[in-house]
């Protein structure tokens, strides 16, 4: 092996190992917050990459009429929760967020579809659209069943994850798609070139740990989720309405997942069903991070980008076994390490 | 014990079916896909709705079992009865393995390290040449009695559902047994367990492997039901279904497994063939509105249908009393037991910069009643912790009966005669209070999971539940014996906690605050009860904050504040000690 195939390899990896750094950052701001494991994150990959790739190639994404549908459903369910007790200013906040808004993006979309828009307004609304899906998603699966356990929440998680794959299928259709480069033009560095989309790669990545890190660290809201992942109740107590928390949680994982899925699909292209696989590689960083660490998740997900490299070059065929059974060491290490602590469950 | 009569019809019935006149043959291959799916299933509730442990990784399994004896039957002509040992084995054996490495994994960790290791073996089974990668293996024989070989799906029905009643029965075997018990404590956190003596990750990977057992079980009669295996079937897609099956069905009921299976199997084929006519031309509409249907009904019964089909029962309270003439085995106890019992010196435990406990030093002799006594955080519980080898000491030494026992874990420690009740009540709340107590006597019965599935362990069984229910009845609990614990009050708890510590047939008992929610009148019959048991030979330590209850009741007491002891001596002594007033009350009276 020579050091140009070895940096080339390592670029690579960090290139994919920053992807997996973001969505395994939203994986573990969910699950913090709100309990879900977040199977479907993929499909936020996905609805983002496939929304943007369509846009740009001047189709209309059927996603737009989903998140309307989705947020007409929303609205229904804000409705019946709150039927003993309507008042105007209530219907009318839930009308605005979940069917105006939605309303009007679609109108939008259905306008600049027509005229192959430039790549700016299709990262806008690519991003709009996926995080209204993101958030009424919260509303209507996930937000009845807050009290309920883990896994009642995780089979939930994998039956959203069923239907927008499902649908995902039906407005994209089985053939794979790429989209334009997001920053076009690229430079060489001695023997290593650099797209204007890798550097973007970095550059998104980096913004998003340094802003997640601020909002956590200095925002109210930031500390209110921070605050309800450690104790629901105890929250609640002190006037965090949780299912804002829950809220913000699906929205910042929806824009993290579209955000990342626009980022990769000028690199490679992209199936309705590729979600799922990106997804959990993100996963397999979240769980090395432990679900709670977010500079370790990052550190992880750079690990398993390079070791995907690696072993795609070395062993393809073995690319997914070796990447998925790198959490075994891993987590024999974690549990010799901190022996299993004692929780209380239900 | 549940009546068998309901099993029975229900055998009758499923044995029936395919003699039915006009019974369609699609109909019987749906039911064997039910059957096979049920017998994972079935694993998957005791490991996740009993154990509390989730498993993304059972479809893995499945293949294991599906994979050998497709190798041993076609490449080596193997018959496929032998192959079924095999099967099981190849399965557990490498249940071993993977929960070696998983099962000590708490909380969340466990089900996505499950999924990771199902997706990197479903990866596996596909790239490997020997397992005829995407392709797989095809042309395995069929399975065949004498000259009859069950090609049809209508023959080989009979083995698949042979199979899902045994497992059945013996799963339930299993649950009601010594080892289930153990078991079903699982998913309530691991200390009250071990204090008792369960080796709970011994436990955990029992019925890791018992679950991977069935899995391959119902992967050896898929491999003879399809005369074909791909890996397909044993992706992380799969692993998944299986898990909401046993949600769906109910994940802490066998009989919920069976139903999650029908419900899913029976969902997706009606999806599959009468979707497309309402809504013609899309592929994918049969998955949208699975998903869809699965979300909408956890809504509506998150605990899963099976439970919520018995609610309709009548319900059936009445347990039999054990009968109490059957005597279990005392401990042997040194004679003319007497002197020290239980020593503690200069224990000190620090947790990063506090130190809880500095330098304690006290003993409690035999045929004694000592009262640990202090201002919250003070570190009695924490002492008490030490005492039990549920945190180790930093610096200072602990000997029972003169024997060091610094570093033995809580298992050892209630080896030697010592059992606690705990400040927060550690109860199984879904399990009856007979059967709660009866995991104090852990450690006074033997049988073992195998004698238990096959109901070898009643004799056993029997005295252990009599010893357990004559300690309920010594602490005046015979009303609520067939009671589910968490349906009694706090207090009511408190005293359950003490018949289960009695069931260990202790020398010294440790109690956490155990009047703490009792009325007067409980206080009065615990104390009577307490001093009851030091004349009978035991020795008692405890935490209480109720003074007029120790003060009356202990033969010494010790005081710490802030970790560390500042007087130790009859009550009437301590009463008047400057020290431990100023303590309580801020000011030296």
């Amino acid at each position: 092996m020579n050091t140009t195939i070895m940096l080339f390899l390592v670029q690579d990896g960090i290139t994919n190992g920053a992807i997996y750094a973001l969505l395994g950052l939203a994986l573990v701001l969910v699950f913090a917050v709100t309990r879900v494991i977040l199977i479907p994150q993929g499909e936020f990959v996905t609805y983002g990459a496939l929304t943007y790739a369509s846009l740009a190639a001047g189709q209309m994404p059927g996603t737009a009429k989903l998140a309307l549908a989705l947020g007409i459903g929303a609205f229904v369910f804000d409705l019946f929760v709150a039927r003993k007790a309507l008042h105007g200013r209530l219907v009318v906040r839930s009308l605005v967020t979940n069917i105006v808004l939605p309303a009007i993006v679609l109108a939008l979309t259905i306008y600049f579809a027509a005229q192959k828009p430039p790549v700016a307004v299709c990262i806008a609304l690519s991003l709009v659209i996926v995080a209204m899906i993101g958030l009424y998603l919260y509303r209507i699966a996930f937000q009845p069943l807050a009290h309920t356990s883990v896994l009642v929440l995780l089979i939930a998680s994998v039956g959203v994850h069923l239907a927008l794959q499902g649908l995902g299928l039906l407005f994209f259709g089985a053939e794979g798609q790429r989209g334009p480069a997001v920053l076009s033009g690229s430079f060489t560095a001695g023997a290593l070139r650099f797209t204007g989309q890798s550097i973007t790669v970095y550059g998104i990545t980096i913004a998003f740990i340094i802003g997640l890190w601020l909002f956590f660290g200095l925002t109210l809201y930031g500390k209110a989720l921070r605050a309800t992942a450690v104790n629901r109740l105890g929250a609640r107590l002190a006037g965090i309405r949780t299912t804002l928390s829950g809220q913000i949680a699906f929205l910042l994982a929806s824009v993290i997942g579209a955000l990342s899925g626009i980022m990769i699909v000028p690199i490679t292209t992209l199936y309705y069903d590729s979600g799922f696989l990106i997804g959990l590689k993100g996963f397999v960083a979240a769980i090395i991070g432990g679900l709670v660490s977010y500079p370790l998740t990052a550190v992880a997900a750079l690990v398993v980008g390079i070791v995907e490299a690696f072993s795609s070059f070395y062993a393809s065929n073995y690319k997914e076994v070796i990447v998925f059974m790198l959490l075994i060491p891993v987590l024999l290490l974690r549990s010799l390490a901190a022996p299993a602590v004692e929780e209380e469950k239900d | 014990m549940q009546s068998r009569l309901p099993i029975l019809v229900f055998a009758l019935l499923m044995a029936a079916i395919p003699h039915l006149p006009g019974m369609p043959p699609f109909w019987i291959v749906l039911l064997d896909n039910i059957g096979l799916a049920a017998l994972v299933a079935m694993g998957l509730v005791l490991l996740t709705g009993v154990g509390g442990l989730t498993s993304f990784g059972q479809a893995a399994f499945v293949g294991f079992g599906a994979y050998t004896t497709a190798v041993l039957s076609t490449a080596y002509g193997l018959s496929p009865w032998l192959t079924l040992p095999l099967s099981l084995l190849v399965s557990g054996s490498l249940a071993v393995l993977l929960g070696l490495v998983t099962v000590r994994l708490s909380g969340h960790y466990l089900p996505l390290g499950t999924l990771a290791w199902g997706l990197g073996l479903f990866y596996l089974f596909s790239k490997l040449e020997f397992l005829g990668r995407n392709d797989g293996i095809s042309a395995i024989p069929p399975l065949s009695i004498g000259s009859f070989k069950m090609l049809s799906p209508g023959s080989i029905y009979y083995a698949i559902w042979v199979a899902v009643i045994l497992s059945a029965l013996l799963t339930m075997n299993l649950l009601d047994s010594r080892t289930g018990r153990a078991i079903r404590a699982l998913r309530r956190g691991h200390v009250a367990a071990e204090a008792f003596g369960v080796h709970t990750p011994r436990a955990k990977l029992l019925v890791f492997i018992h679950a991977a057992v069935l899995a391959g079980l119902s992967g050896w009669l898929y491999a003879h039901l399809q005369r074909a295996v791909n890996p397909t079937p044993f992706g992380a897609q799969a692993g998944i279904e299986y898990l909401f099956i046993a949600v769906v069905g109910g994940a802490g009921y066998v009989w919920g497994g069976v139903l999650g299976a029908a419900i899913v199997v029976v969902l997706k084929e009606v999806l599959q063939s009468y979707l497309p006519l309402i809504l013609p031309g899309s592929g994918q509409v049969e998955t949208i509105v699975f998903g869809i249907m699965l979300v909408a009904l956890l809504q509506l019964a998150p605990g899963g249908v099976w439970p919520w089909l018995m609610s309709f029962l009548p319900e059936r309270t009445s347990g039999k009393k054990p009968d109490t003439s059957l005597k279990l085995e005392q401990r042997t106890r040194a004679a003319g037991q007497s002197g020290v019992l239980l020593q503690v010196e200069k224990a000190r435990k620090q947790f990063g910069g506090v130190i809880a406990v500095n330098n304690v030093s006290f003993d409690v002799q035999a045929r004694e009643i000592v009262a640990l006594i202090g201002p919250n955080g003070a570190g009695k519980s924490t002492t008490f912790n030490l005492i039990t080898g549920v945190l180790s000491a930093t610096s200072g030494s602990i000997s029972v009966l003169g024997k060091k026992v610094d570093r033995a874990p809580p298992q050892e420690i209630v080896k030697l005669g010592i059992s606690r009740t705990f400040q927060h009540v550690k109860l199984v709340p879904d399990m009856t209070v007979l059967e709660n107590v009866a995991i104090g006597a852990h450690l006074r019965g033997h049988s073992g999971p195998i004698s238990s599935m096959l109901r070898l362990d009643r004799a056993d069984e029997a005295r252990l539940l009599a010893e357990a229910a004559r300690q309920i009845e010594r602490v005046g609990l015979a009303e609520q014996m067939h009671q589910l614990a968490g349906s009694l009050s706090l207090g009511q708890q408190r005293i359950v906690e003490i018949a289960r510590a009695l069931c260990v047939d202790p020398m010294l008992l440790l109690l956490d605050e155990p009047a703490a929610g009792l009325r007067h009148m409980e206080k009065q019959r615990l104390a009577a009860l307490l001093r009851e048991l030091r004349d009978g030979g035991m020795s008692v330590l405890l935490v209480e904050h109720d003074m007029g209850f120790v003060m009356n009741l202990a033969d010494r007491i010790v005081v710490l504040d802030f970790g560390t002891k500042i007087a130790e001596g009859t009550p009437a002594t301590i009463k008047t000690n400057p020290e431990v007033i100023k303590a309580y009350l801020g000011v030296a009276a």
